[in-house]
Order: structure tokens, then C-alpha cells, then sequence
């Protein structure tokens, strides 16, 4: 489960020390997902949405309050703790994040190989993932030979190759078509039948009216509807 | 949570684009200039460390004693001046071993100067005795005392006082050495951790991916510190390669020296091959031990450097 009680986030400002200002991007965040649960993250430009996904895939630490991320209360955790909570936490971003001089196959195989799986185990659900986001005859292709929603599907394959408990997901649907849009959907949809909790924000309302799902609504951060 | 043990990685795999640093393609040249400055550093301290030696245990507690009038009779018994003082000297405590003198080796000490024998110039000179003595021994005032009663006029030369400042200039040559085998690695130390730095700069983005998808501290350090270490031991291989050929020569050079004998060599054969290959020949074992040992230090000063650099600058991630 996914737990925020009162969570304030804010970049460090200009200057160091007491008087340094800062500037608060989330103020007074409560929410809690249940495991399992899909939530829709909105919210205009500004509001606050890729901020709170820093804070949910651990690229950032609260200010304030106390959160809690499948179970685990991210103030008491050990750096080796929060890597290995990473692993278990599947992130597709809006750019895509890929290394550029790694093949797709490597690309996806990489969380694989982080978590220790033996390297006899990867091929398979590798290729097997990347045919299912229709790239099986790109797997030796570098990033930057592959187009915008082919960088995105493979981004999407890595994201979910290692079976995450919480898949978060920055606009995902933006370089995909409408085809590969349905099918990242209704992958997502399938991970979360299965168990994984998805939290997936999007400008995209006709997306968003397509798959009827619970939302966090953030506006100029601060959460304004839970449900 | 279960801490899973890394699983044997593809071979040639390289996750954080390692392999492409400009600054690490150049950290094998500058470890190897390194190494060469430390491979000279400890021929330094090595030939330092020998000479004091070789000072303090055989020139050290040597000393010489002149009897003018060697073959006249001693003044206590009917013995010749010279014998009877190297009697006495035999049976003084802490002389190890005593003889004079003979008059060709006399000559041969005494030719440089007068061009010819002392004999042929009617030069009369005195019995030299030459002792040892045990370390840590001298003849003291008393022995002095009694070695004039039985033969007026003759002159103990004690080398310990030169001795003991040549020795404290090894000693401080010695040390000087070893003051600049830090230098060097920590200068080499410096240059990794510098080179490390740029790497990690310019795959800032990278490692915050690899880091994001859940690569420990550990893992990340690891990488960096295979690249470096096999880098730094290269560096090392070049360094120690580079310097032998300069050993060999200064070994050439000292051989003389070492062998005491002033005719081994001359200027004009240095640097040819039968020269060389007496200097290759002469290069003292604990060289031959520290020159192997030069790329392994320079991996262990990069693999050490790399963790530290690495996992410090890994901080300032979440």
C-alpha cells in the first residue's frame, strides 16, 4: 500500500543554510492507495503531478510529513533499502529516459540483471516483451535509431519487464498512437487485475473518461480530490 | 527485505557507457607516468637504504692506526712498534679483526698521490693497521692511552664521525625517497579521483536512470571501479615497463660502486649491450619485487579511489 500523511515537498532555493528560501511545490498531501489500486493522477501543467511521482518512485524525499511506499516507511529506510524498494517500482516517463548507447534488448534487460536475475533467465521475457510492444525486430537497435513511440514502448517494456508491485506512469500515452495507446491501456489494466498498483498521470481526459478509475487531483500543489 | 546476490553479468556489458570516457581513455598514461616517477622513487630509497647499510656495517666500524717507525722497537717489550700495537689491538675488546697493512697495498693507496712508490721517492712511511670493529664499538680513551705507551706518536684515524653524517644523509636520502613515493601516490590517488569525477559528470544522466531502477550504491561503485582498476593497472604495466630500461642504466652505473671496485666499468662502455645486460644482471632483487608489485598498487590506489569517489558523489542521490 501507498500511504501519504500530510507530505510537503519543496526544492532547495537560493542561498544554503537557515535562511535559504525554498520553494514549495506540495503542501499538506494525504493520500492512501490500497496495493492493488489505479489511480488517476491530474492536474494543469504546475500543478504538481510529475513532483509528487519524484516523491512516489523515490527520485525525491519529502520535506514534510511521512510517506509510506508498498509498506515501507520511507523515513526509517537504508540507501541499499530504497534501491531495492526501486526495483520493485516500474516508472514509464514522459521522456522516455532510455540509455541511449544500449540496445532495446538491453534497455529492458536492465532491471533484470539490477534485481540479479541469472543472465540464462533474461532472453526469453525480454524478447518476449519486447514482441508484445511490437518491436521482436528491433532488439539489437540503439534508441536513437528507433522513433518516438518506439522509444516509448520500449521504455514502457522496461518499465513492466520485471513484474513491479507499483507501475507510475508520466503521460504515457503521448507518442503513442491511438492503437498503441489502447494496448499500453489495457496492459496497464491487465497489471492491475493482477495486483500492481498503477498511479498514471495524464492531461488526456478522453483517455481518462475511456478507462473510469479513482483520480488525485492536484492543483497548485495541493490535493483537492482524492477519489 | 532479502538482499539478492548479483548474478554473473553479460560479458562486455557496459551499462553506464564506461568504455566511452574521454578522461578515463587518458588515466592509463597519466597512472603510468605515475608509476614510472614511483619505480624511480624506489630505486631511490632502495640504493639510499643500501648505501646506509653498507656504511654502517662495513665502513661504519671500520678505523685505521698509523705507527710512525713501524719495524723500531716498541718501548714495553722487544716486539716491533707495529706488532706490538697489533697485538694489543687483537686482544682489545670489540676489535673484530686487525692486520696491517702490506707495503704493496700501501703502495697502490699511496701511488694516486705521489705518482710512484713511496720507497722510490725515500719516503719513509708508517705501519697502517686496519680493524673492525664489533657494531656499536669504539676504542676508547684508555685503549688509546695504552697503545701510545708502546708506540709514541701513532694515530688512530676513527672514520666514525663522517661516517655517521654520511649515514644520517642516506638515511634522510632515504626518507626523502619515501616522502615522494607518497607524493606520487597520492598524486595518482588524486588523478583517478579527478578522472573518476569527470566520468561520473558526463553520465550524470545515466546513473540517475540506473539508479532510479533500482541500482545499489554498491552496484554503481562497482562498475566504475572494474573500469578504473583495470585502467590504473594498465597505467601500472606502462609505468613499470617504461622505468626498466632507466634502472637497468642507473644499475649499469652503480654496479662499480656496489662492487667496489672502481675499474668494473668505465664512461665509455655505459649503454652497451654487454654493460646493459650487467645492469639488467644487477638490479637488486627487492627491484625485481617492487616492479610487479607497481600495477597492483596502482589498481588497489584506483579501485579504493573509485569506491570512495563514487560512493561520495552517489550522496547526492536520493
Amino acid at each position: 500500500m501507498i500511504s501519504f500523511q500530510s507530505v510537503g515537498f519543496s526544492y532547495p532555493g537560493v542561498g544554503s543554510g537557515a535562511g535559504a528560501s525554498r520553494a514549495a511545490v506540495l503542501q499538506d498531501i494525504s493520500f492512501a492507495i490500497p496495493a492493488g489500486g489505479f489511480r488517476w493522477l491530474l492536474g494543469a501543467s504546475g500543478a504538481g503531478k510529475t513532483s509528487l511521482l519524484r516523491l512516489l518512485y523515490l527520485a525525491a524525499r519529502p520535506s514534510q510529513g511521512e510517506a509510506i511506499i508498498l509498506g515501507t516507511r520511507l523515513a526509517s529506510t537504508s540507501r541499499h533499502e530504497r534501491a531495492l524498494l526501486r526495483r520493485q517500482i516500474g516508472v514509464v516517463f514522459q521522456d522516455f529516459r532510455l540509455l541511449g548507447y544500449l540496445s532495446a534488448f538491453d534497455n529492458v534487460a536492465l532491471p533484470l540483471r539490477l534485481a540479479g536475475r541469472p543472465e540464462g533467465q533474461i532472453r526469453a521475457d525480454v524478447v518476449e516483451m519486447l514482441r508484445w510492444v511490437g518491436l521482436a525486430e528491433r532488439l539489437e537497435t540503439l534508441p536513437a535509431m528507433l522513433s518516438g513511440g518506439e522509444q516509448q514502448r520500449v521504455a514502457i517494456a522496461r518499465a513492466v519487464i520485471n513484474r513491479p508491485r507499483l507501475i507510475l506512469a508520466d503521460e504515457p500515452t503521448g507518442n503513442l498512437d491511438d492503437a498503441q495507446a489502447e494496448r499500453l491501456m489495457q496492459l496497464l489494466a491487465e497489471l492491475n487485475r493482477l495486483g500492481t498498483s498503477i498511479v498514471v498521470a495524464s492531461h488526456n481526459e478522453a483517455l481518462v473518461a475511456r478507462y473510469p478509475a479513482p483520480a488525485l487531483r492536484l492543483e497548485a500543489g495541493r490535493l483537492v480530490a482524492d477519489g | 527485505m532479502v538482499r539478492r546476490r548479483a548474478a554473473p553479468r553479460r560479458a562486455g556489458l557496459d551499462e553506464l557507457g564506461l568504455k566511452r570516457a574521454f578522461a578515463q581513455r587518458l588515466l592509463p598514461f597519466l597512472v603510468a607516468a605515475m608509476a614510472f616517477l614511483a619505480a624511480l622513487a624506489i630505486a631511490g630509497m632502495l640504493a639510499a637504504a643500501s648505501l646506509a647499510r653498507h656504511w654502517q656495517e662495513g665502513a661504519g666500524a671500520s678505523l685505521t692506526v698509523e705507527v710512525p717507525n713501524p719495524e723500531a722497537p716498541a718501548t714495553s717489550d722487544g716486539l716491533p712498534r707495529a706488532a706490538a700495537v697489533l697485538a694489543t689491538l687483537k686482544k682489545t675488546p670489540g676489535v673484530i679483526a686487525a692486520r696491517r697493512l702490506g707495503e704493496t697495498e700501501i703502495d697502490a693507496l699511496l701511488r694516486p698521490w705521489l705518482g710512484t712508490t713511496p720507497a722510490a721517492l725515500g719516503i719513509a712511511v708508517p705501519g697502517v693497521i686496519a680493524l673492525r670493529l664489533a657494531p656499536g664499538m669504539a676504542l676508547g680513551a684508555a685503549d688509546s692511552a695504552q697503545l701510545a705507551r708502546l708506540a709514541a706518536g701513532i694515530v688512530i684515524e676513527d672514520h666514525g664521525p663522517w661516517l655517521a653524517r654520511l649515514s644520517t644523509l642516506a638515511r634522510s636520502l632515504e626518507a626523502c625517497a619515501a616522502l615522494a613515493l607518497g607524493v606520487v601516490g597520492a598524486l595518482a590517488a588524486l588523478v583517478v579521483a579527478v578522472a573518476t569525477r569527470a566520468g561520473l559528470s558526463a553520465r550524470r544522466e545515466a546513473l540517475e536512470i540506473i539508479h532510479g531502477l533500482g541500482a545499489s550504491d554498491g552496484y554503481i561503485a562497482a562498475r566504475f571501479a572494474a573500469r578504473t582498476t583495470l585502467l590504473a593497472g594498465l597505467g601500472g604495466v606502462y609505468g613499470a615497463l617504461l622505468a626498466l630500461p632507466v634502472l637497468v642504466i642507473l644499475a649499469d652505473l652503480a654496479a662499480p660502486f656496489a662492487a667496489g671496485a672502481i675499474s668494473a666499468g668505465s664512461p665509455e662502455t655505459i649503454g652497451a649491450p654487454a654493460t646493459l645486460l650487467a645492469g639488467f644482471l644487477a638490479l637488486p632483487q627487492s627491484m625485481w619485487l617492487a616492479l610487479p608489485a607497481l600495477p597492483v598498487a596502482a589498481a588497489a590506489i584506483g579501485w579504493l579511489t573509485t569506491q570512495s569517489t563514487v560512493r561520495q558523489w552517489l550522496r547526492s542521490l536520493p
